[in-house]
Order: structure tokens, then sequence, then C-alpha cells
């Protein structure tokens, strides 16, 4: 993803924004599920978007920097159209995490946290998903992709444009 | 077959929707509950003998009455959905296939603890099972079950394992990184937004509409002396049958490997984690233990969260453990020097007897380095990293000295 876009919320996206921030009996509780629309919106959390939405809720950018830090979910870098984040925990390693990182190492020719060359997929490596009834497994965008093996891999990338 | 409480609804069709939840029996628990005192809803759920199901094992009773009685405040209502415990997963079933069961416990929990607001912190990874529980919480609004004395805020969270810590979610919950907070004072006494809060599991609080609706001492006589009930168990790992299974908590961990079909892969156990990846080890000779607090504490582990990982002899004990202090090192918050340190340092020297660099005496390091920071941090999360530093190489040292070069 290019970064063309302008770093403004729409109209309707700033009322949801007070509507958020009305839920909570300190608005600044709203901080999370605005910085995931701006995730959804501008696709990944750049500094120019910290700085953004810190002024929607009258905060320092250094706030919402560390906010942003220390959570996996918000990305501080493009990522690819479609984020594959293969679960290495306990089970998923039991029941052979390593043998479907390995294979989607090698069918999207990158390593674990690169994007392909393309834009098309990132790939991750993450800690427990709790879905270890399903082992191996990953989540691949908003899904969870059960009881993986290479050719239910193979299948799920095929569905990736 | 034992008698299932929270899973119930799980095989009828549609049992997340509001009118299946009716139509078996669902909100009668409230309908009862809206006429008692709060206090004697208290009272109940303290004779039930109710334990924290999603780690702890706290009294829930005990903990609802900590709220002062002098307060005259709001007091809000979390609900911990933050489920990540390696190894469970028994939340993610309860809010997918009984989402109202959770909103029912919630109106029930704030009229005895006199909250008009709650929240339910849903880790963010869990996207389609929070839409399932926000269309469950927008029809309960649209009945007016919802909005009439009571608010519920979905609240997604954004990846942090700390944040199941009920400090460090209301830390999230409150907008910031999810930093616990140092105690006293006690959420109940100064919580969220600065107001005495409970903080609740999921499973928990779906055991309170059956207490309310069938009585505390129907309840407390499923369980044991010291912990009354069901429980979801979660099994994992090398069963032949994965999954979640709900069971008296008087039940062994032997038994509970048969009900998931037993062993797998060679059929031979090594070693099963009982109660999350925070928990000791037990070996396989060790099994004939009841799975409820007391009878896991007693055993030198803990029940945690409930989640069984279970491990055949061909599992290499000190993978496993790479595996956990490669988790533990991720997910320390930092705020604390001994966990933020030895969280690392022991993820360095495990991995480097894994790779067939270490040596006999780095096992001793490791002991040392992970028995001086218990007791010493905020949070109980360096004191859960422990559990399984210690357990996996005092319970299995030759494996790892067979892979030390000196």
């Amino acid at each position: 993803m290019t970064t063309a876009k302008t770093v403004a919320f729409t109209t309707s996206q700033l009322e949801e924004v007070r509507r958020l921030q009305g839920l909570y009996p300190d608005r600044r509780g709203a901080l999370l599920p605005v910085l995931h629309m701006a995730q959804e919106t501008f696709g990944w959390i750049s500094l120019d978007v910290q700085e953004y939405v810190a002024g929607l809720f009258d905060l320092s950018p250094a706030h919402v920097h560390e906010v942003v830090t220390f959570y996996t979910l918000f990305h501080q870098a493009p990522t690819g159209r479609h984020v594959v984040a293969v679960c290495h925990n306990l089970s998923c390693h039991l029941a052979g995490a390593q043998d479907i990182l390995a294979h989607l190492r090698r069918r999207l020719g990158v390593e674990v946290g690169e994007t392909t060359a393309d834009g098309r997929v990132t790939l991750q490596a993450v800690e427990c998903l709790c879905a270890c009834e399903a082992a191996p497994m990953a989540q691949v965008d908003d899904r969870y992709e059960l009881n993986l093996t290479p050719d239910k891999v193979d299948r799920i990338l095929e569905g990736l444009r | 077959m034992a008698e299932t409480v929270l899973m119930r609804n799980f095989d009828r069709a549609n049992s997340h929707t509001l009118a299946v939840y009716r139509g078996a029996g669902g909100y009668a628990a409230w309908d009862r509950a809206r006429t008692m005192e709060p206090g004697a809803i208290t009272e109940a759920v303290k004779a039930s003998n109710l334990r924290g199901l999603g780690g702890a094992g706290f009294p829930t009773g005990m903990k609802w009455s900590f709220i002062p009685k002098s307060h005259t405040g709001p007091v809000y209502l979390v609900v911990n959905a933050d489920e990540g415990e390696p190894g469970t997963f028994k939340d993610r079933y309860l809010l997918e296939r009984d989402p109202h069961a959770l909103i029912e416990g919630m109106l029930i929990a704030a009229r005895a603890i006199r909250s008009a607001l709650g929240f339910v912190y849903i880790r963010g990874e869990y996207v389609q099972p929070g839409r399932r529980f926000s269309a469950a919480v927008k029809e309960a609004y649209d009945a007016g079950l919802l909005g009439s004395g009571f608010d519920l805020v979905v609240h997604r969270g954004a990846g942090a394992y700390i944040c199941g810590e009920e400090t460090g979610l209301l830390s999230s919950l409150e907008g910031k990184k999810g930093w616990p907070k140092i105690k006293p004072p006690f959420p109940a006494i100064k919580g969220a937004f600065g107001q005495p809060t409970i903080v609740n599991n999921v499973e928990t609080l779906c055991c309170v509409p059956p207490i309310v609706e069938r009585g505390a001492a129907w309840f407390a006589g499923l369980g044991t002396k010291t912990q009354g009930g069901t429980r979801m168990y979660s099994v994992s790992g090398r069963v032949k049958r994965p999954g979640v299974y709900e069971a008296p908590v008087s039940i062994t961990l032997r038994q509970l490997i048969e009900r998931a079909g037993g062993v797998s892969g060679t059929g031979r156990l090594k070693g099963v984690v009982p109660g999350g990846g925070s928990a000791a080890i037990l070996r396989a000779d060790e099994i004939d233990v009841a799975m409820d607090v007391d009878g896991l504490k007693a055993a030198g582990s803990m029940i945690g969260s409930a989640g069984v990982v279970v491990m055949d002899e061909s599992v290499s004990i000190p993978e496993a453990l790479l595996v956990l202090a490669r988790f533990y090192a991720h997910e320390s918050c930092g705020q604390c020097t001994p966990c933020r340190e030895s969280t690392g340092w022991i993820y360095k020297m495990v991995h480097r007897i894994v790779d067939g660099h270490g040596r006999k005496d780095d096992l001793d390091t490791i002991l040392d380095v992970a028995r001086r920071g218990g007791g010493t941090t905020i949070c109980a999360f360096y004191d859960g990293a422990i559990g399984p530093y210690i357990s996996y190489i005092e319970k299995f040292r030759d494996e790892f000295e067979g892979l030390c070069r000196s």
C-alpha cells in the first residue's frame, strides 16, 4: 500500500469517533477502537496517522505512539494485501507448525515478517491464537484457518489475490 | 456422561440467537434475579462455591462482595474475553455458540454489584467471535434486555497476552498500553477509570444464570468441597480427539485424557500441561489428580485456565520449553525488570541448549534466574513463566542434559 491517501477521516467517520468516545467514562477509552478504524482506513498506522489520532483525543502523539507500538495487531509499516499469521505456540508446535511455516516460506519466497515482492502476502509467526483443538492453524486476515496441511495452505494461497 | 451446564446449548441449531436461547429457557434466571436483592445474588454465588475460571481461581461471590458498600458513584463490570493462555480455547466457544449466556450472566452480576455499565474486552484476533457476540448484544438491546438499567460495550483488544491480566486489561480499556497496575488498590476498590470494578472471565459469568435458576446447593454439589460446578477443559496436543470437554471439576486428568480419545502419536504419555502454558508440567505418573483448583495446587501445578496440552513420548521436552520461553520473552510487557530481563535471558539459554551449544550448568543458571525473580513483579505473569521453566527442567533434566555439550 502506498501512502497517497490524505490522513483524515470522513465526516461520517468523525461522527463514529465521537460516538465511540461517548461510550466510555473517559473518552480516551476509545483509543484502541479508533486506532482499529484508522488501520482499516489507511492500511497501516504511520507516524502521521498517530499524530492525527492523537489530535482527535487531545493526547500527545507520544502517548499514541506508545500504544501503537505495544500491540501486535497495529501495523507500523505497510503490509501486504493479506496477512497470514501462523500460530507457533505449544499445541500448534506439537502439530507441525514449523512444517507449515517452512512450506509458506518456500511457496511465498519470503521469510517470516516479510511481504512478497508483489505486495500480496505478509507472512507472520504469532503466539497462541487459542484454536489449539484444530492445530496447526493460522489467522488469514480476519479468518481462522484450521487443521492446516500443505495442500490446504496451497488452496488458501490461491484464494488470496 | 456428566451433566452439561455450560455447553448445554452448543448442539442446538442457531444457538447463538436470542430466539433459540429463549426457547431453551434462556433469560429465565435473569427474570428471577431482577426480583432478588443484590446482596442475595452475591450470597447465592458465594454459596455455590463458584471460583474464577480465567486462571486465578478466586471465589467469585467473595470478589463481588469487595465492592465498597458506601460507594455511591459508578461501578463497572468488565468481562475478560482476552483469551490467550496457550492451550486454552473455551471462551471462544462460549462467545460463538452461547453469547446470550454471557449477556445474561452479566445482567445478573451487574445487579449484584449495582453496575449500570459493562465492558466486554475481546481479544483483537477474535474477529468472528467478536462479531457473533456483538450481534447478540444488538439483539439484547432490541429486546430491551440491555439498555434498561444496564449498558454493555464490546471492546476489541489489539494483540497483547498481558491484557488477559486483569489490571493490564483495565489499562488497555482506558486507552493505554496494557501495563498491569500495582495492587492494592484492587480493582474492586479502584478499577476501570478509577471506579470500583469487577473483572470476571467469560466462562465464570456463564455459570451464573444456572446458579440462580437451579440453586447454589445444586451447583456446589456438582464439584468438590472447595469448588462448585463443572468447567470446560480445552484439550489439545497429542490426543486422538482434541476439543473442549465439560466435566465436573472433580474429574481426574487421566479420565479427561481418556475422554479425549487417549494419547495419540506413540500412544505412550510423556507429560501433560494441565492448566495452560503457565502451569507446571506433570509427568505420566502424576495424572491421577483431580482437575480442580486445590487438586492441582496440591500436585505442585495449577489448573489456571484449564488448557490441557498432552505430549506423547516422541515429543522433545526441551523444544516444548523453547516454544514457551520464546512466548514469555515476547509477551513480557517490559514494566518490571526481573521479568523483562529474565524472560529474555532464559529464552536465549534454552535456545542455546536446544541448538546443541549448551552446558549442563546452564540448566542450574536457568533454575537460579527463574527462582530469584519469583514474587518480585507487579503481576503474576513472571510467576506463571517460572512454572514451566522449573518443572520442565527438574522433571526432564536428563533430556536437557542429553543435548548439552559439556
